[in-house]
């Protein structure tokens, strides 16, 4: 016999939304308060730092408009990660989704030569093919082969990250863009509506917002949504009611690839106009909209806040880039802060924390 | 440049750049090994990277650098191995914020540092008179930095304790079949704790090998995604630290060609294939069987309690 060890965890009934919902709040409070914490060692006032960040977030036409448009490819990200999560796939390869979201359209708005009017719509078509093959590879290696999905969506990331930097540098570097690594700028066809004055793409908004009130409903209420929630849940429940798992896993890569592939489409076409390095296209949204999709609950529509609440903090480190020469890089002390504080209010839902001596044998 | 010369450039640069490499995959095994999958290596190694240049810096000693960065990587990785064993919770995102606040601490901690030069670097040393061998000589003792030669020591004595001593026996049962460790009087978590401990310390000297020795400097993001490869180049060695040291050095290999070989490849294709062929490694060893005989531990990512499951 060992003595039992002084502190542990042990499991309690499931609890009421209102309370799931009280304790995550709580958890970003909490992470909050740490990143202030971490703001004072540093030297600058936690108070003066977020007044600056809610400010320049939401205090202006400016600040809320680029804080929208920051939220649009995490809105669709997360929604379609939602439904990954759901069916227990581990998606981290959004960001090179995205990124081969963005290659196809590029390769569609410089190369096809299709009619003006045409060109938007199949970048989109495009995008999400795009997309949804780089997220459907690892779903098939899984489902077939039982390949781990963790590690092949993340290789697939730099796979995609390096097609990107070499399509840049190479075949497709732009004639007159002497010097740099971009292509040639989209024809003004390829280039999506903006609400005037801002840089608020708001087709690609809209595609977002449909896709969580219609995943939303693909998951609760129709019967691959069940499906999807079985594997995901049950797996040995599945396998005996006749639910392909092959068949959902790819289904709910090809969803999950697919979004993420349009917010790609969206950011060459609504915001740079090019395709150019991957770290300027990517910027993270692949991994930020993972904290997106597991603050939700995996709920798509709930996606819709959450997309907001760390498009905030994206928006947040800009500013305080700006006025109190900070790096961007605060952005990922916020998140991770964040998720290490969600994973852990993650625990007081599922145990009760137990400190002293085990009760129960 | 002739080919002789051309192929101890080569190789030189392969075993310094394979180093931090094969430092992070030797702990990053050891973590695995006893079933806790840490995808914070990137985060641990650029806190790494980030403290042992300050301390470097501050001190103008590279080996309390070094030191500096064994500890925040060590520190960093107890983080990951509180949430993942005592709150159970998922590995995979706790492994992603440790990433996420690594990179961003390092990058708002080190914003001071950048651009400075470190006078204090750690230096390569030359091996009196083995140095002369032909070949060999200038590739494997002239000019390389202590830490390459204790990495490959570090390789073989990490393989002999796994393989051959009782502490590797309880590690792989832990990582295999908690329950029946646990059974048998091994202190699961404490084992669990201290494998991923490893890990963060091995990461953390990498980070530290980074900024003091390999380029001395700090500049935000340095590790530019070697704790990925280190997370894709624990599989490519089935989990065994000496096929760890021909993994790091091979995928080291590539890396450094995908500059030497710019006039026939485009670089960024061959800065692909350490990434593409992890996927196809994983293919070739798919089958359950084979990967299990490989040495996949079948507790990878499971918490344990006792009396659960």
């Amino acid at each position: 016999m060992k003595p039992p060890s002084w502190i542990g965890v042990e499991r309690r009934p499931a609890l009421p939304p209102w309370l799931v919902f009280a304790i995550s709040m709580g958890a970003i409070v909490s992470a909050l308060i740490a990143a202030g914490i971490f703001f004072q060692a540093y030297g600058v006032s936690p108070f003066r730092a977020y007044g600056d960040i809610i400010r320049g977030a939401l205090g202006s036409k400016l600040g809320i408009t680029e804080t929208i448009r920051r939220a649009i490819p995490l809105l669709l990200i997360g929604v379609g990660l939602t439904v990954a999560f759901r069916a227990l796939f581990w998606n981290i390869g959004a960001e090179g989704q995205l990124l081969m979201g963005a290659v196809t359209a590029t390769g569609i708005a410089l190369f096809s030569g299709l009619p003006g009017p045409m060109l938007l719509p199949a970048m989109f078509v495009g995008g999400f093919l795009g997309g949804a093959a780089w997220g459907v590879i690892p779903a098939a290696l899984k489902a077939k082969l039982g390949i781990n999905d963790v590690i092949t969506t993340l290789m697939l990331n730099y796979v995609a990250i390096y097609v990107v930097d070499w399509l840049i540098h190479g075949p497709w570097k732009g004639t007159a863009m002497r010097g740099f690594a971009y292509t040639d700028p989209f024809p003004a066809a390829a280039i999506l509506p903006t609400i005037a004055g801002t840089r608020v793409h708001w087709p690609t908004l809209l595609i977002g917002l449909l896709a969580a009130v219609v995943f939303f409903i693909l998951v609760r209420r129709t019967r691959v949504g069940f499906e999807i929630r079985v594997v995901g849940e049950n797996p040995h429940a599945a396998r005996f009611s006749g639910i392909s798992q092959v068949k959902i896993t790819i289904l709910a890569m090809l969803i999950s690839g697919g979004l993420a592939g349009m917010a790609g489409v969206g950011e060459v076409a609504g915001i740079h106009h090019m395709l150019l390095g991957p770290a300027n296209v990517a910027l993270g949204y692949g991994y930020t909209a993972i904290i997106v999709a597991w603050l939700a609950r995996r709920n798509p529509l709930a996606v819709i806040l959450t997309a907001f609440v760390f498009a905030v903090i994206m928006r947040g480190g800009d500013v305080i880039k700006v006025s109190l020469g900070l790096p961007f890089q605060l952005v990922n002390v916020f998140n991770g802060l964040i998720l290490f504080f969600l994973i852990g209010s993650e625990i007081l839902m599922r145990y009760r924390i137990r400190i002293g001596r085990r009760t129960t044998a | 440049m002739s080919w002789e010369s051309w192929v101890i450039a080569t190789l030189s640069r392969t075993l310094a750049y394979g180093t931090p490499l094969l430092l992070a995959t030797l702990g990053e095994i050891y973590a695995e090994r006893s079933g806790v999958l840490n995808l914070g290596v990137e985060g641990m190694m650029i806190i790494g990277a980030y403290a042992a240049f300050s301390v470097a810096y501050a001190t103008g000693n590279p080996w309390l650098g070094i030191g500096a960065g064994a500890i925040a990587g060590g520190a960093f990785s107890l983080i990951h191995a509180f949430a993942c064993i005592t709150l159970r919770a998922n590995q995979v995102v706790s492994g992603l914020a440790l990433t996420m606040l690594g990179l961003g601490l390092s990058g708002v901690l080190g914003r001071g540092l950048e651009g400075f030069p470190l006078f204090s670097s750690l230096r390569g040393v030359t091996v009196p008179g083995l140095h002369r061998i032909p070949i060999l000589g200038p590739i494997l003792f002239e000019g390389q930095n202590l830490l390459v030669y204790i990495a490959i020591v570090l390789a073989v004595l990490l393989w002999f304790v796994l393989y051959k001593t009782r502490i590797g026996i309880s590690i792989r049962a832990v990582g295999e079949d908690p329950a029946t460790a646990d059974s048998l009087g091994v202190h699961v978590a404490r084992v669990r704790y201290l494998c991923v401990l490893v890990g963060g310390v091995l990461a953390g000297v990498a980070g530290g090998y980074l900024s003091v020795a390999y380029r001395p400097a700090w500049t935000e993001g340095m590790t530019a995604g070697m704790g990925w490869i280190v997370i894709a180049l624990t599989i490519f060695a089935f989990w065994n630290p000496l096929l760890g040291l021909f993994g790091a050095y091979f995928f080291a290999a590539l890396f450094h060609l995908s500059f030497r070989l710019q006039a026939w490849l485009a670089p960024e294709l061959l800065k692909m294939m350490p990434y593409a062929l992890a996927i196809v490694v994983l293919i070739l060893v798919s089958r359950g069987t084979l990967q299990k005989r490989m040495g996949a531990p079948s507790a990878l990512t499971i918490p344990y309690t006792r009396g659960e499951d």
